[in-house]
């Protein structure tokens, strides 16, 4: 099943901005980070997968249904945590989260049960009969993550859920929306404008810009591809790399690293074994993980 | 050692595989949200102060009244009657209400929780005017009962006695109907324009009773024309105009608003104003739901 589809999205604000050029993507269940600049047009891309806009033209497909004409089937079945402060400051979060789900279509006593239910799984226990003002920005956060799971949606859409957040909280928003996406079985739209924290929990990777898509894919795919070995020497850095082209592994130098294609296993033994013949110091070897957004530098001076 | 006796164990996640209610019971939820946010239910200690000192001094009024009837026979106010002389309580509890209902939502930016969910984006200022208008009919309408049980059993006419005062009643308690139609809408309309609570009832207060002086402007007006159709400047007078026509004599011997013979245009003009300002809430709600 496909999880979001688009085709041809475009959306253009009045006054002629566009936010959405001809976006056309289609992603798997699973987890995806949305990647893209501020004003790339993550949030309108959120709008109307909700049904809250309507796009200008193209089409959209949330869960297999149409959110321009479905609305309401969409959003019953879709989680969403917005970007900016919307928590009512005098409510205490069981009252708010119960509501909401009420809103959603919860029985009474099944919205107070799951509302409860759902701030234990994002960490409040005995905070949550306080009002929400006086909560930290870590803890809002986590409540406006337990309101778009109080009525057990299929697809989570979280605008920046690591807003404002200190690198401790960030960790652990992260690893709790990476548990939500495996451990709950429920899809996740992380939307961010920092690839490095998306990349870390997604396995499909969306990256859009200016309206655009850059790229869409499997994050294995984007990364397995460039894996790479890094081997240093303290001497005969030249005789190591004029062995290596001999064996057959291409060589690239970097400063006084030696970056060799990963292919599989045996290139590490290739390695050692070349390095053991010319009887050299072995510095070091490892792998380094091309990090995605290098995949994103060198297409950039492309699009632009 | 004693074995321990109970071991929390995390069960983990449970899908939810229950009813889902549909658009009524969403509806429903919101509108007794709505209710029991008027009267500061579920709320702190310092939402609950002014709607229950406004509800005290109606109800103490209307006992007052009864008691005042039952034991020297003289009828202070009429059912209908009570509605007026209670007007300039309503609109300062509107004006405290209304702000509590919709600015404070616009504030705190919690809309868009309600408007990703699924209900119609009218659905939501619907409740809203629903339960405000549902708030206000009970404060007018909740005293008059108090005067109906004074009344009904100290007259001693026996069920005839009840009788006649439930026909009095009646037209009192839609009367009060039309107050509340009329004050949530208007005033639902002007707080919803602003997040600043202090603003928007503000404003609600300014539209209705920076509207008086126009009738009082007009009403001594040279023409008899204008002095009669003076009263749809202002929303109170407008809904005493439409009483005065549809009721009569039920307000009292003496017409508060003289009208002459327009009754039917302040009627219209009380439907149009409510049809208008629903509309215009549901326009506002448009724009924001799209935000």
């Amino acid at each position: 099943m496909t999880l979001i589809a688009t085709e041809s999205l475009t959306k253009t604000y009045g006054g002629g901005v566009t936010a959405l050029a001809d976006l056309t993507v289609a992603v798997e269940p699973g987890i995806i980070g949305l990647v893209g600049a501020n004003g790339a047009g993550k949030s309108t891309l959120i709008k109307i997968l909700l049904g809250l806009l309507a796009p200008t033209s193209g089409r959209a497909r949330v869960l297999g249904l149409d959110p321009t004409t479905d609305s309401a089937q969409v959003r019953a079945r879709v989680g969403y945590m917005p970007e900016h402060d919307a928590l009512p400051p005098d409510l205490s979060a069981a009252e708010l989260v119960t509501h909401l789900g009420r809103v959603s279509g919860l029985p009474r006593t099944v919205a107070r049960e799951r509302a409860s239910e759902a701030l234990r799984h994002v960490g409040l226990y005995e905070e949550r009969y306080r009002p929400v003002g006086g909560y930290s920005t870590g803890m809002k956060q986590r409540v406006k993550l337990a309101q778009a799971l109080v009525h057990d949606p299929d697809l989570l859409l979280l605008d920046e859920p690591t807003n404002g957040l200190d690198p401790a909280g960030r960790d652990a928003m992260l690893a709790l929306v990476h548990r939500i996406g495996t451990e709950f079985g429920i899809s996740v739209l992380v939307c961010s404008h920092l690839l490095g924290e998306v990349e870390r929990i997604c396995d499909t990777l969306v990256a859009i810009d200016g309206g655009r898509l850059l790229r869409a894919d499997h994050i294995s795919a984007m990364t397995s591809a460039t894996d790479v070995l890094a081997v240093e020497v303290s001497e005969g850095t030249e005789e190591l790399a004029a062995r290596l082209t001999v064996l057959d592994l291409p060589v690239r130098r970097d400063g006084r690293l030696l970056l060799v294609e990963l292919v599989d296993d045996a290139t590490y033994d290739l390695i050692l074994g070349a390095v053991a013949e010319l009887d050299l110091p072995l510095h070091r070897l490892d792998q380094r993980r091309h990090r995605v957004a290098e995949l994103f530098a060198t297409r950039e001076p492309s699009h632009a | 050692m004693p074995e321990p006796t109970g071991v929390i164990h995390d069960i983990g996640y449970q899908r939810y595989t229950g009813p889902r209610l549909g658009r009524r019971a969403i509806f429903g939820a919101l509108y007794l949200h709505g209710l029991r946010t008027a009267f500061g239910l579920g709320r702190s200690a310092k939402a609950k102060i002014f709607p229950w000192l406004v509800v005290g001094i109606v109800t103490l009024v209307a006992a007052a009244a009864a008691a005042v009837r039952s034991q020297i026979g003289e009828v202070v106010m009429t059912y209908a009657q009570f509605a007026d002389n209670m007007s300039w309580l309503v609109i300062f509890f509107v004006a405290v209400v209304a702000p509590e209902l919709v600015s404070r939502d616009l504030r705190s930016g919690v809309l868009p929780l309600y408007f990703s969910r699924p209900l119609p984006r009218s659905d939501y200022p619907l409740a809203k005017l629903l339960a405000l208008a549902t708030a206000l009919w009970l404060l007018l309408g909740g005293p008059q009962l108090v005067m109906f049980l004074g009344a009904a059993f100290t007259s001693g006419a026996g069920m005839r006695g009840v009788w006649n005062e439930l026909l009095d009643l009646l037209p009192g308690l839609l009367y009060a109907g039309l107050w509340a139609a009329v004050f949530a809408s208007v005033g639902l309309l002007v707080a919803s324009s602003t997040g600043k609570r202090a603003f928007a009832a503000g404003g609600v207060v300014a539209v209705f009773l920076m509207t008086t002086p126009i009738v009082g402007v007009l009403s001594i007006m040279p023409s008899r024309a204008v002095n009669e159709l003076a009263f749809l400047a202002s929303p109170s007078t407008l809904v005493g105009g439409v009483g005065e026509w549809a009721l009569g004599d039920l307000l009292g011997p003496q017409a508060p608003v003289p009208i002459g013979g327009f009754g039917p245009v302040y009627a219209v003009a009380a439907v149009l104003l409510v049809a208008g300002c629903v509309a215009l809430l549901l326009l506002r709600y448009r724009k924001v739901a799209a935000r």
